[in-house]
């Protein structure tokens, strides 16, 4: 089945989220989608899945034109997506989910559970996924639920399959075998359509790339392309990939964590027994896939949690048991990982955003009264040093892009002068020239010699930031390595295995 | 009290699955201290000041039947003693599971009950009166009955993603419908017919508000309540008041004795002579039960409260499948509402006393699935039901601190003693 779209614009308001977009999607191949965050790419696919109506332009399968009111009629066309967030039912077995909407039933209905397994199996074995069918969703990993998208997928004859940035929550294994998959898929005919911002995923497994940039096609490229024309086509101009640092230079300061454990509500371990050492001067940088303690690990750090046993000391002060006022008034920075909700207030301004941790003591306050005056000027100041694209500092935070909110968080905590710096997730979302901007800032406050502490769950920023690399899984550090350690090795470490066979972590 | 039945069949653990349980699982000694401190509260309580010489007499027939057993004159300190022991015993096997992290909830069960008999025979002791239980059974029933069909209407509503606050004023609607249908006509059954109408009406409203215009689920309920109570109360004062004989007096609903299953000792009456709705009730909890869990449109009304996007994508209609479950689950609740009328009573201003609330409450404890609604209901009822009886034998215990009880119990329950309670994870969230 060939797919093709012609002139598809789709408008939010004054957005021009897509514009004027030319695809064509051949069966057997695997069609990558590269751009930025907010370049376009989801749009477009929702366009194609039915999810949305576009203003104009055309959808034609097998050159004749169809139009989609809902995801339905775009599956019953034969197109299927797998979405970046699972749309799984995550209490429903593999079985149940799979045949959700289109279920094998009987009389009054009952859902002949037996052939819907036989579904699942038979997909399973084809393309050698191991899924068994009467598992609970929620009790598999994440790699794990992902075959199960595309089984559920396949299970619809889906001949045209859109992967939405499928690899954002695998661990580098997971993303090779997703590779196979996809090959495989290609080979048995299928036509592929791979949306992602990773060149080097892109280099790795396209047959073609089109590349979007703000709503527009701006080139198609081949994968034999350079992963540096690769970025300047996604970015539009020229980047600087990775991190520009000079060698780390420790000193004596010190945040030193030991033996700290962290449960959570239903009292399970979520940070087992973690010791690591950040020296003045170096960034550690904690690699892991999401959900393997590391943001509880920071939040802990913070005071955010309470911590069941275990000491956090910063230069010989301890931080456990303290408050969180307090442990930032110790001179510690956080940059939490999901900015719009823990970061930012959206409904205030970035002069109230930015007041926020230090609106109570001089110089910006005086008694019960605040001295906006002089926090205007030092509001205006930083957003100026941090390059915050907004009209004034009366900007609602909350009509900010992504990367200016993530400039003003920074800013925040960078005003105050710090000894430890905590960044959890600093660049999700934000397009490369923010990235590049926030890593900049990130590597002057380690280069002032304060403990830098990163939490990042895409290998390839840990691997730029970092100095040394604490790698977490199930709420361990399986171990600390240089930065220069390659990716398999790190990848190995995050799915729990190590070299020490006397310190296997998990099982699988 | 059963969990909820998600998957079709249990299967094997996938070995990839990550259950944390084996490398971080902690053991939950919450359980065992629980009963260990009901144990001993229930020895202070019960058995330490209970006189040797008294006796708590029980009948098990009631004196009307055709056959009967002699009224059972307990000894109170022994019986007491004995469930003591078993108490105990129960709680040492509790701590043993908890530490070999294999809870088991049938010592839960086992254990409630040795506790209730312990409070019936210390009760009964202290009066001279008899405890006629085959009554006592028969008001439970008839407390719970509309309770359960509350909650069922509760369970199809919040499964699909839609809080039903309005249950009470759908009882109430479908009572009051219920008796003029029933009136009108002189024939009770086609009030049953008339009482989820208005249930589903009721409904109709919080669907249109909650679904289509997203109104906060909640208050639209309670605004719905309130509505139809002043409605009721209205239409009571004038149109039905102003013609009790035309307007309200359903004739009573006939019992159906089922025979032999009617003779069982005891339980035989209570269960098996008893209206049409009470029948119902049996079916209803079996079809809705299996129905939840096993058709496609179980499956899918589901998946609607749990992750409607995801239902989204597979080309589910939620908001129309809500409709559905909304206007549907509000037609349970009506034909409940019928049962405040079932004996011939004429309908009254308020008649359903807020037994909707309760009912969102034995949905909870039910956690969300039909069997257990029932089970938890039926709970309700025969707290309620043993209220009434001990008030008029006479008992120790306050009367208005008794009716309490229930819903602490419900508290804790709900407070994580039975477990993890886990609503739909898209209750109460509006779907664009």
């Amino acid at each position: 089945m060939k797919l093709e779209l012609r002139g598809i614009t789709k408008r939010f308001g004054d957005l021009v989220a897509n514009d004027r977009i030319d695809l064509l999607v051949e069966p057997g191949r695997i069609h990558a989608l590269l751009g930025e965050n907010g370049a376009g790419k989801s749009t477009l696919m929702n366009v194609l899945y039915g999810l949305y109506t576009p203003d104009e332009g055309q959808i034609l399968i097998d050159d004749t034109a169809v139009e989609f009111t809902g995801p339905g009629e775009a599956m019953a066309a034969g197109i299927g997506m797998v979405h970046q967030h699972f749309m799984l039912v995550p209490v429903f077995t593999v079985a149940e989910n799979v045949v959700l909407g289109h279920e094998p039933a009987g009389p009054l209905g009952i859902i002949n559970l037996s052939q819907a397994r036989e579904l699942v199996r038979s997909l399973s074995e084809k393309f050698g996924f191991d899924v068994d069918p009467d598992a609970r969703v929620e009790d598999l990993p994440v790699g794990v639920q992902q075959r199960v998208e595309i089984i559920k997928a396949l299970s619809r004859q889906a001949e045209v399959l859109i992967l939405d940035e499928p690899t954002a929550v695998l661990t580098p294994q997971e993303t090779d075998e997703l590779m196979t998959i996809m090959r495989s898929l290609a080979e048995a005919g299928t036509a592929v359509v791979f949306i992602t911002h990773k060149l080097r995923e892109v280099q790795a497994v396209a047959d073609e790339i089109t590349v979007i940039r703000r709503g527009k096609v701006v080139a198609t490229a081949e994968p034999t392309a350079s992963q540096a024309e690769l970025a300047s086509l996604m970015v539009g101009r020229d980047v600087v990939l990775g991190v520009q640092k000079n060698p780390a230079e420790p000193n004596e300061h010190r945040l030193e964590v030991n033996g700290l454990t962290v449960l959570d509500a239903a009292g399970t371990k979520v940070v087992d027994d973690v010791s690591l050492t950040v020296r003045g001067g170096e960034v550690l940088a904690i690699a892991g896939v999401q959900g393997n303690g590391q943001s509880e690990l920071a939040e802990a750090i913070l005071g955010l949690r309470e911590v069941g046993t275990g000491s956090v000391q910063l230069d010989g002060t301890e931080l456990v048991g303290r408050s969180v006022r307090d442990v930032l008034g110790a001179g510690v920075g956080f940059v939490p990982e999901d900015r719009s909700k823990d970061g930012l207030i959206s409904s205030f301004t970035i002069l109230e955003n930015f007041l926020l941790d230090q609106h109570d003591r001089p110089p910006y306050a005086r008694g019960l009264a605040l001295q906006l005056d002089h926090a205007r000027a030092k509001a205006e100041e930083f957003a100026g040093a941090f390059d915050v694209r907004a009209t004034s500092v009366d900007t609602l935070a909350g009509n900010l892009s992504g990367g200016n909110q993530q400039k003003v968080v920074l800013a925040r905590e960078m005003s105050r002068s710090l000894r430890l710096l905590i960044a959890s997730q600093p660049t999700r979302g934000l397009d490369v020239g923010s990235i590049e901007f926030v890593h900049r800032r990130i590597i002057e406050e380690r280069d002032a010699g304060i403990p830098v502490l990163i939490v990042s769950t895409e290998l390839d920023e840990v691997m730029g930031l970092a100095d040394r690399i604490a790698v977490m899984y199930r709420g361990q550090v399986v171990g600390i390595v240089d930065a220069d350690t390659d990716r398999d090795t790190l990848g190995m470490m995050m799915a729990g295995v190590t070299d020490d066979p006397g310190e296997e972590a998990g099982d699988d | 009290m059963t969990a909820p039945m998600m998957a079709g069949t249990p299967g094997p653990v996938e070995p990839g699955a990550t259950l944390r349980a084996d490398v971080l699982g902690t053991v939950s000694w919450r359980t065992p201290i629980t009963l260990a401190v009901i144990s001993i509260a229930a020895l202070f309580a019960f058995v330490l000041f209970t006189p040797s010489t008294a006796l708590a007499q029980f009948a098990f027939t009631e004196p009307d039947a055709s056959w009967q057993w002699p009224v059972w004159h307990a000894p109170a300190r022994l019986v007491l003693i004995l469930c003591a022991v078993g108490t105990f015993a129960l709680t040492a096997a509790a701590f043993i599971a908890a530490a070999a992290r294999k809870p088991r909830r049938w010592y839960l069960v086992v254990f409630g009950a040795l506790v209730l008999v312990m409070f019936l025979v210390w009760v009964m002791s202290a009066s001279t009166g008899t405890l006629r239980l085959p009554f006592l059974l028969g008001l439970t029933m008839t407390w719970a009955v509309p309770l359960v069909f509350g909650a069922f209407a509760g369970v199809l509503c919040e499964r699909a993603g839609v809080i039903n606050i309005a249950i009470e004023g759908q009882l109430l609607g479908g009572a009051f419908l219920c008796a003029i249908a029933a009136s009108i006509t002189g024939s009770p059954y086609i009030g049953l017919v008339a009482a989820p109408i208005a249930g589903a009406l009721v409904g109709l409203i919080l669907a249109v508000f909650s679904i289509t215009y997203k109104v906060d689920q909640i208050i639209v309920g309670v605004v719905v309540n309130v509505l139809v109570l002043g409605l009721t109360n209205y239409l009571f004062s004038t149109v039905l008041s102003e013609n009790p004989q035309e307007f309200n007096s359903p004739p009573p609903l006939p019992t159906w004795r089922i025979p032999v299953l009617a003779d069982i000792p005891v339980l035989g009456d209570a269960l098996f002579n008893q209206t049409v709705i009470v029948y119902a009730m049996y079916v209803a909890v079996f079809v809705l039960q299996y129905m939840l869990f096993r058709s496609r449109w179980g499956l899918r009304l589901r998946s609607v409260g749990e992750h409607p996007k995801a239902a989204d994508t597979v080309g589910i209609k939620v908001n129309r499948t809500r409709y559905r479950a909304v206007v549907l689950g509000s037609a349970v609740a009506g034909f409940g509402g019928a049962s405040f009328l079932a004996a011939g009573l004429a309908f009254t201003k308020e008649v359903s006393v807020g037994r909707g609330y309760i009912a969102l409450a034995a949905m909870i404890l039910g956690r969300w699935s039909p069997r257990g609604a029932l089970a938890a209901a039926v709970l309700f009822g025969f707290t309620d039901a043993l209220n009434r009886v001990l008030r008029n034998i006479g008992s120790p215990v306050d009367y208005e601190l008794m009716s309490m009880l229930p819903y602490l119990a419900t508290i804790f329950a709900v407070a994580g003693l039975v477990g993890r309670v886990r609503p739909p994870a898209a209750d109460g969230k509006p779907y664009p």
